[in-house]
């Protein structure tokens, strides 16, 4: 239940910003939570009202935008999706890649008021 | 904060325990009530509108015009992590220390892999340990019988250790310099796995009695570490337990793992692991 710590990780730098411009409340919050990131949301979206429970997220919108897995293969070269880790090239088999997409756990944007 | 020795228990719930010559129970420690009052802010909004609830309509006037600012953050949420982790690595390296970060499933023999290492090279390699587990201290307490500095962290609710506890830990323990940090996390193979504490090297530990699928099942975990000992090779001739096969699947999610395949109990394999900790620590 490491999204937990992840969920409280992402209250903590909002109530931070919201206190920087001296704001009330977040009406929306947009976070990228790639595919690939080890985060499982059906326990994030569980735990996310417990943890926003008397701060400023109490009343936001949350949006979550989820990128899809994307690797570059390091030895031919060839770009494909990925849904897991142990995906291999398609073209020549090689399990060599950089993953390119889908490791993102990011706050992308507040709307504060 | 335990008056004995100064080890403290924060207010997470999250206590550190070093085991010194003088032993001592932290009675004092498990009373914290915890009533965090900080959870009934009052928020008497004094800036204009105070919610009267009469619900007289239209009298107000509401004129608090709340500008809304649109904040372009792009933070990782991991980002304070991330950054205390950075500080802990940069420690360890100038002062030569060799930190390691031990993952696994519970039982597949992280802390008996530590005691065989431990007694066998204490009297070339300097060490320290720092214990992570839910409760109790019977691990730091197997350490300790070794006569080596460690430090028991109970992470409570916490199903794995950050790298904020590494660093308080690190206060209390003060390892020396040219020594080996060991770190073993809480035995759980998905959630260490996001978690990075400032270690030099992730050893992910799995023994002979667990599928060899298993780094199939828990990507996350084989994919972030560098190196994977694959313990209890002395029971192989009991099992049906393919070790190709395993080698096979860790090395498709990742490729760049180093294998030592040892056993604790007999021996087996150890001098493999225990080259490569000394190289490392000459490095």
């Amino acid at each position: 239940m490491h999204e937990l710590s992840i969920v409280t990780s992402v209250v903590q730098s909002t109530e931070e910003e919201v206190k920087k411009i001296n704001g009330t409340s977040v009406k929306e919050i947009y976070l990228e939570i790639g595919k690939l990131s080890g985060v499982e949301m059906s326990s994030f979206l569980y735990v996310w009202p417990q943890c926003i429970k008397n701060t400023s997220l109490e009343h936001a919108e949350l949006i979550i935008n989820e990128p899809e897995g994307k690797a570059i293969c390091a030895e031919c070269g060839t770009a494909f999706d990925i849904n897991a880790f142990f995906d291999s090239c398609p073209n020549c088999n090689s399990p060599f890649k950089n993953i390119t997409q889908g490791k993102e756990m990011k706050i992308k944007k507040l709307i504060i008021q | 904060m335990c008056t004995t020795c100064g080890c403290s228990s924060d207010e997470n719930g999250v206590k550190y325990t070093k085991l010194d010559v003088h032993e001592h129970t932290h009675d004092g420690h498990h009373h914290h009530d915890h009533d965090h009052e900080h959870h009934h802010h009052d928020h008497d909004h004094s800036h204009g509108h105070s919610h009267s609830h009469s619900h007289d309509h239209g009298h107000h006037h509401h004129a608090h015009t709340h500008e809304i600012s649109i904040v372009d953050l792009e933070k990782d949420i991991l980002q304070k992590n991330q950054l205390t982790a950075e500080r802990n690595r940069g420690y360890f390296e100038a002062l030569n220390i060799f930190a390691i970060n031990l993952v696994s499933s519970p039982g597949s023999g992280k802390t008996s892999l530590l005691e065989k290492t431990i007694s066998d090279l204490k009297d070339e390699v300097e060490f320290s340990v720092i214990e992570g587990d839910q409760q109790t201290n019977n691990d730091a307490e197997r350490i300790h019988m070794l006569n080596v500095p460690v430090v028991q962290i109970n992470t409570g609710k916490g199903c794995h250790l950050d790298s904020d506890m590494i660093a308080k830990a690190t206060k209390t323990l003060a390892p020396k310099s040219n020594s080996v940090l060991m770190i073993e996390n809480v035995g759980n193979l998905v959630c260490p796995a996001m978690f990075d504490l400032g270690e030099a090297k992730r050893v992910v530990i799995i023994s002979t009695t667990e599928g060899e699928d298993k780094p199939l099942k828990y990507p996350d975990m084989f994919y972030g570490s560098h190196i994977c000992i694959i313990n209890k090779i002395d029971l192989l001739p009991y099992l049906k337990f393919d070790l190709e096969k395993l080698k096979e699947n860790a090395k498709k999610v990742n490729p760049h793992l180093q294998f030592f395949e040892v056993s604790a109990t007999s021996g087996e394999g150890l001098e493999q692991w225990y080259d490569f900790l000394k190289q490392s620590l000459k490095q």
